[in-house]
């Protein structure tokens, strides 16, 4: 694969062409053809959210999966099916753990996606190893699943340094805090690579606020334009901390923000792993075959606090909680695979010692005094250190050392 | 002479066959005469098209700079050189360019990017400074941004409203951006080439009413100084440059300034004072030791800045001038600085920049004994 010609489709066209998008004419003129469905059809989402495997753990005909013609999604094999839902009862029990031990002291924050990980579970699984992820700070399962060691994953929280592992060497981009930032740098890092020839493809991850940041807006535009592989996908938890959904857009869903961008967008019910596994792997599969970018919104919900300095109490009611613990992804994914005969007790104690085993090293991971070393402020600000750096380290150095000298007790006196 | 620095091209491979074939036809066709006559657009030009020769990791974007060149012309026939591939324009959104720069540099490219203009460049705030800035502080050093920022700045154009604004203080205030700002053609040249080599992401400031400033310039001799650095691991880069040598009080400037600083010395020298005047070329990293060494000879200093001088550049450099020098000083250090007023209508910005007159009274006032 060669770079695209059409990559910059404005500015392309010769004085004869007519002006026009021809990027987007191409891709949806393909999805007509090879979904025989009409560019409309093709770039709005179903009518209704894709399900699979209802709340019940019952997996729904398929004349009520909610897809139509066009969008319609075969059922992930057996053993993805398996290894989804063990990643779904190690991410509870992180979510859980890590909970706990900032309850404790032991980490500063922990963003909870109690609740979310199905979707955290199949946006790391429908990727390829040479894809790139990139998650918000409430996506740590996510990373863990595509292999990040999971204290290394938790440092951001830790406290000790703002994040702990190489996002190049497992390409995971580091977990982001700043709303939507990071879905430009899926769409920088996908860019580089069709320019390359590469089949990568991105997915590039955040929630329904981040929707009405100006980034979102951006990221989705220049993706759309330079016909990129990016898979945008959209947690939509109904909270935005605690504004709901209704204040951040009056959109028919956010799956239909796609259409102005000239991308297929489609929306899936975020508790299901089923469904989620179907319509990303569909979207990652159509991405790297060169359709442009897509938008995928999975409706979920965050069953617990924004983090543990904030009061859900505050701005949402009991019974909506309970309705959604009826929803939950793990329980009913665990009633499909029994009923099927995909997973015994022996089986299911196997992935509880797992998940066990993943949660005590984070206790014990999170609980070790790591130390610090004060010079590592200095060390990274750039390639090489300033004078300037290099003169306020040795100023650091020097205090560190009169205040060793001096003895704990006398701080004051060492440092006047 | 063709350019022999290579960077990350081999890690990244080939562009395209296309690219190279372009880059090809570009060498064979580039000058290669000596010393000639040309502005700081065209030197500005050349360094970024013998960068993408030496690189095939070196992209070009922004807004307006592929067909058109840029509304500066800086970069002129990049696109019909390299191709749409290595020099493109991009939807209208400054937060967008400087995003996708990052993901593209966080996958082996050497992004150098145009803001149109300085006032501009705000949209993209957020990106440069909590992922351009931070990324390789954050990431211990795994993860670099060989990204260049340029950006059209300061004002003397007549230019209307967010086309005027000294915006190097924003910049140079965050922990983790360089701030470099040429003030002659060769330094536009040579300093937009070490930005590119850097694996640190810079802010390259471009002082745009010098974009047509004119001098005589050995295009091969700074190539042939280029990559001699390149090989000797060498380079101007971080160091302030002696513009005019004097020993009666030292003019501190950059970028807009420095011309206007001249030319206060050469005002001063008809009335027999011998003025000093420092380019700091870099902001960040900064040069104390060169402008220090400067005005322990002088023990006189007036900082130079078109920027308003609040919490700005010049009060930085006044700050550490004063911490370094202070025994060496005869007099406290003045600034002449745009006043504390948003940029003015073009009608009234003569009152607003530094001139060769405020300059000189400035250093009228450093308390000569005589």
């Amino acid at each position: 694969m060669t770079i695209s010609a059409d990559h910059t489709a404005l500015g392309q066209h010769s004085p004869e062409e007519p002006a026009g998008n021809h990027v987007t004419e191409g891709a949806a003129a393909e999805a007509v053809r090879k979904f025989g469905i009409t560019v409309e059809d093709y770039m709005l989402p179903a009518r209704h959210q894709i399900q699979m495997v209802d709340q019940d753990g019952t997996l729904n005909p398929h004349t009520e999966q909610g897809a139509q013609p066009g969008h319609e999604y075969s059922l992930p094999g057996d053993a993805e099916l398996l290894a989804a839902y063990e990643q779904l009862v190690v991410g509870r029990r992180v979510n859980d753990q890590n909970s706990a031990l900032v309850r404790q002291g032991r980490m500063a924050v922990y963003p909870s996606s109690h609740g979310q990980e199905a979707c955290q579970v199949a946006a790391a699984l429908c990727l390829s190893d040479g894809d790139w992820i990139f998650p918000t700070y409430r996506d740590s399962v996510a990373v863990m699943a595509r292999g990040v060691d999971p204290v290394q994953t938790m440092t951001l929280f830790r406290g000790d340094w703002h994040s702990g592992y190489d996002p190049a060497k497992h390409k995971v981009g580091i977990q982001c805090t700043p709303l939507t930032t990071q879905l430009l740098h899926a769409v920088g890092v996908a860019h580089a690579a069709k320019l390359r020839g590469e089949d990568t493809v991105v997915l590039a991850m955040c929630g329904d606020g981040a929707t009405s940041e100006g980034d979102f807006h951006e990221a989705l535009n220049f993706a759309a334009v330079f016909h990129l592989p990016v898979v945008f996908f959209v947690q939509n938890n109904q909270y935005a901390i605690s504004v709901p959904l209704a204040h951040q857009s009056v959109a028919p869903s956010l799956a239909h923000k796609a259409v102005g961008y000239g991308m297929a967008g489609e929306r899936v019910d975020g508790n299901d792993v089923v469904a989620l596994l179907a319509v990303l792997g569909r979207a990652v599969k159509l991405a790297r075959e060169g359709s442009g970018p897509l938008l995928v919104e999975a409706h979920t919900y965050r069953m617990q606090a924004h983090t543990n300095a904030d009061d859900a109490t505050r701005y949402r009611q009991d019974s909506e909680v309970a309705q959604w613990v009826a929803r939950d992804p793990l329980k009913r994914m665990q009633t499909y695979l029994t009923d099927r005969g995909l997973l015994d007790d022996d089986g299911a104690a196997r992935i509880t010692d797992k998940a066990e085993a993943i949660a005590t090293q984070l206790r014990e991971g999170l609980g070790e005094d790591v130390p610090v070393d004060p010079q590592d402020l200095f060390r990274y600000v750039f390639s090489t250190p300033t004078p300037q750096l290099k003169e306020q380290s040795a100023l650091l150095a020097d205090e560190l050392a009169r205040d060793a000298s001096a003895g704990a007790s006398s701080d004051t006196e060492a440092t006047k | 002479m063709s350019p022999t620095v290579t960077t990350s091209s081999e890690v990244n491979g080939n562009v395209s066959a296309a690219t190279a074939r372009a880059a090809a036809k570009a060498a064979a066709t580039a000058e290669s005469t000596g010393p000639q006559t040309i502005t700081l657009a065209k030197a500005l030009n050349t360094a970024m098209a013998d960068a993408m020769h030496a690189d095939s990791s070196v992209l070009v974007f922004g807004e307006d700079v592929g067909m058109l060149g840029g509304v500066f012309r800086i970069t002129d026939g990049l696109t019909k050189t390299f191709g749409e591939s290595r020099c493109f324009d991009t939807p209208l959104a400054e937060s967008g360019i400087v995003g996708m720069a990052v993901g593209m540099a966080m996958n082996g490219m050497r992004p150098v990017i145009e803001m149109q203009f300085d006032a501009f460049a705000y949209p993209a705030f957020e990106q440069i400074v909590s992922h351009v800035a931070k990324m390789h502080n954050r990431t211990k050093g795994a993860v670099k941004l060989p990204i260049v920022i340029r950006v059209p700045y300061a004002g003397g154009i007549g230019g209307v409203e967010h086309h005027c604004d000294s915006s190097e203080s924003y910049y140079a205030h965050t922990a983790g951006l360089k701030v470099f700002t040429p003030a002659t053609v060769a330094d536009g040249y040579r300093m937009l080439r070490e930005a590119i080599d850097s694996d640190d992401p810079v802010m390259f400031m471009e002082p745009k009413k010098l974009y047509w400033s004119k001098d005589l310039v050995d295009l091969e001799g700074l190539r042939a100084e280029h990559a001699a650095n390149a090989e000797r691991g060498t380079s101007s880069e971080g160091r302030a440059a002696v513009a005019r040598p004097g020993t009666d009080a030292t003019l501190i400037a950059y970028g807009p300034s420095v011309p206007t600083a001249l030319a206060a010395a050469a005002a001063a020298a008809e009335e027999g004072r011998s003025l000093e005047v420092i380019d700091v070329r870099s902001i960040v990293p900064f040069d104390d030791e060169t402008v220090c060494a400067s005005v322990r000879k002088t023990g006189r200093a007036v900082v130079i800045a078109e920027a308003h001088g609040f919490a700005s550049v010049s009060s930085e450099i006044v700050a550490r001038v004063q911490e370094r020098c202070f025994h060496y000083l005869a007099a406290p250090i003045r600034r002449v600085t745009g006043f504390d007023v948003p940029y003015p209508a073009p009608k009234l910005e003569h009152y607003y920049l530094p001139g060769v007159d405020r300059i000189l009274d400035a250093v009228d006032d450093l308390q000569w004994e005589d």
